[in-house]
């Protein structure tokens, strides 16, 4: 089976992986981190951040390691004077049009990079009202959206198929929307909440932790995390409840859970309420 | 003044609408040799013309459709008619005074790589080109070179005319695809290429309007002959679209090489006003050429060894009165407009651009300022998905190499 595998050198490396693998994982095969935001392990790829580019010998562009496949022979560079540019000024773009304060990776891959987003004076930014009112579930604030469109895949194809946003607009003015920017409930949401389950920004959030947060009651520190089973159907979700002073504020299922793969239903994620009504 | 007269041959000179008309000026010649030859010569005709894609990527045609001939059935034909670059206006006037060579060229090309069915993708604001190509086809389907059994060779092709809604990127071939498919217009990711995986998923050619131009006159007169035609760095007979500062604006043709004073002196009569300060060769895609190189010429290698490109073919001229930096500004607002919005550096990039450009004089300019835009188009360059991201700073950075930033308030 040997020479089925693909050698690719990555950062001088040789690497070798099996046919039809990305250039992500065959940097990370190499022992080396690359930063992603748009890229989701369970769904396909989009490659619209950017920030994953890499420096392949023979391509006129850097391009994307999430998304492109390797192939026998491929050299690649992830640290490159040119990669590191390209990366850094991405990360600045994206700090530049949004508010970062809830995107953790966003955030640490600015100071890896020494993004300095304020440089560019002063800017133009996504500027658009919080929707936190026209449901009791999740709250969209998309003046935290990088526009990944994992919430758009979440929704479609790659998890729930149910179509109720998409991005309209364009150029700075693309953006996630319910159509003709519906209210939720006058959308065709179903509230599984799987755009909050995968969305990197914080832009998408689930009602108890926004209310918390701006509360600024929200305490990690505080807080305990337990895997557990969803009570309600016979499939068997695996549900990771996040409780704070004893009392359940938010409920995710595990990005690697064979059955869920993170995504859940309206009652796995927010049908917990009753855990917290005790007599 | 070097001649070349191939595919404006029969534009002004026939009545667009007639069949009768076309196929008595040489038109249709290329398609009953292509059903005497078979697919297989038509491609090695192709191939051995040294033709390359006149749609701005110069990506050699007969390799494309050699790759196309070998994929599997069913496959699609697509003609890029979304011709949307600013100052370019060639596949309009081919579509509006010769729309029969087109859909020539496209059965030829269906006939060359085993497809069956093809689309004529229309800029929206060509409503004049999308009648005439759509009454060029039905004038051909009535005389049966096109349908079940195209000349009654037992070829079945027939087109689709799609208009495009106003979109500068599905210009893009890969958005223009999701265009037709009713997707919002967006470009893939590539590869896989269009040739393998394009219009619904399946393998697709897709050519623009002047180089399917080319291809009735290739094959009829073979490929050869073809390629005596212009220089080694461009093959075959090209056409420029002269706009702005210049005495005759319009389309000219030219034999491949030619030099650009010859198009601006000669073709287009010369300068307007005081005297040329630059033009911008390729559309607001391209870079700024300044006096001292019109005498390069015209074809791939020696526009590369000066920074510049073919483009879409457009050259638009300015003379000395015009605020450069202005126009700068303007075509970097036209792609912060025209931006699909998919990619982090187009999207945000492109309206960075405009801000910093808007701030240039020197009375608002900060610090950093120029080298602000040099590290904005590099990303831009590098790291889009696509040709419209990766070339919209071409022209910022240009500038930037051959004019001084603005000294005063330049507004």
């Amino acid at each position: 089976m040997t020479d089925a595998l693909i050698s690719v050198t990555v950062d001088g490396q040789d690497v070798r992986v099996g046919p039809g693998v990305t250039l992500l994982t065959a940097i990370a095969q190499a022992g080396i981190n690359t930063p992603t935001l748009c890229y989701d392990p369970v769904m396909r790829p989009v490659n619209v951040c950017r920030v994953c580019v890499v420096e392949l010998q023979g391509s006129r562009a850097l391009v994307p390691a999430c998304s492109r496949i390797a192939e026998n022979g491929m050299q690649v560079l992830t640290d490159s004077p040119r990669v590191r540019q390209a990366r850094r000024v991405v990360l600045e773009l994206l700090g530049s049009s949004v508010d970062t304060s809830t995107a953790p990776d966003l955030r640490r891959f600015s100071v890896d990079y020494e993004a300095h987003p304020e440089r560019f004076g002063d800017v133009q930014r996504v500027e658009q009202p919080v929707r936190a009112d026209d449901n009791e579930l999740y709250v969209r604030d998309y003046g935290k959206c990088i526009l990944c469109y994992k919430c758009v895949q979440a929704c479609g194809e790659e998890a729930q198929f149910t179509f109720a946003i998409g991005v309209a607009g364009r150029g700075f003015e693309a953006h996630i929307d319910t159509g003709y920017d519906a209210p939720l409930p006058e959308s065709p949401c179903v509230y599984c909440g799987n755009c909050v389950a995968v969305c990197p920004t914080g832009a998408l959030m689930g009602r108890k932790e926004w209310d918390l947060r701006n509360e600024n009651a929200w305490k990690p520190e505080e807080q305990t995390i337990e895997d557990t089973i969803c009570p309600y159907c016979g499939v068997g979700c695996g549900l990771r409840v996040t409780a704070q002073d004893e009392r359940v504020v938010k409920v995710e299922s595990p990005r690697d859970h064979p059955v869920t793969r993170g995504f859940l239903c309206v009652k796995g994620r927010f049908g917990y309420d009753f855990v917290n009504r005790r007599p | 003044m070097a001649a070349s007269n191939y595919l404006l041959a029969r534009c002004g000179v026939v009545e667009p609408t007639s069949l009768a008309e076309y196929a008595s000026h040489g038109g249709l010649a290329g398609l009953r040799r292509a059903l005497e030859i078979g697919p297989a010569r038509v491609v090695e005709e192709v191939t051995t013309s040294g033709l390359v894609g006149r749609g701005g990527a110069a990506f050699p045609t007969g390799r494309k459709w050699a790759g196309l001939a070998a994929a599997a059935a069913p496959k699609y034909v697509i003609c890029n008619a979304d011709e949307s670059e600013p100052g370019t206006f060639k596949d309009r006037k081919l579509m509006e005074e010769d729309p029969f060579a087109i859909l020539e060229a496209m059965v030829i090309a269906g006939f060359a790589v085993g497809a069956n069915t093809g689309y004529v993708y229309i800029r929206g604001e060509y409503p004049l080109a999308t009648r005439r190509i759509e009454r060029a086809a039905a004038a051909l389907r009535e005389q049966g070179w096109l349908g079940p059994s195209v000349g009654g060779s037992g070829f079945a092709f027939d087109v689709e005319v799609r208009r495009g809604g106003g979109a500068y990127i599905c210009g893009e071939e890969t958005a223009l695809m999701n265009s037709i498919e009713g997707r919002r217009g967006e470009p893939r990711s590539k590869p896989p290429f269009p040739t393998e995986r394009g219009l619904f998923s399946r393998p697709t050619l897709i050519n623009n309007v002047e180089t399917l131009a080319n291809v009735p006159l290739i094959v009829a007169r073979g490929g050869e002959w073809f390629s005596s035609i212009g220089v080694p760095g461009l093959v075959g007979p090209k056409l420029f679209c002269l706009s702005g500062h210049v005495k005759r604006p319009g389309v000219y043709e030219v034999p491949g090489g030619a030099p650009l004073r010859e198009l601006l002196e000669e073709h287009a009569g010369g300068v307007v006003g005081p005297d040329f300060q630059a033009v911008l060769l390729g559309g607001a895609a391209g870079t700024y050429v300044t006096p001292e190189q019109f005498d390069t010429p015209l074809d791939y290698q020696s526009l590369r060894a000066i920074g510049g490109s073919i483009g879409s073919g457009a050259i638009i001229a300015f003379n000395t009165t015009v605020d450069i930096w202005d126009m700068v500004r303007r075509f970097a607002e036209f792609f912060a407009e025209e931006s699909c919005g998919q990619c982090v550096p187009c999207r945000v990039g492109t309206v960075r651009q405009v801000e910093v450009l808007h701030r240039l004089d020197a009375s608002m300019r900060r610090e950093g300022d120029r080298e602000l835009l040099v590290d904005i188009g590099q990303a831009m360059t590098s790291a889009s998905i696509c040709g419209l991201g990766q070339t919209a700073a071409a022209q910022v950075l240009s500038a930037l190499d051959r004019f001084p930033l603005p000294v005063g308030a330049h507004r």
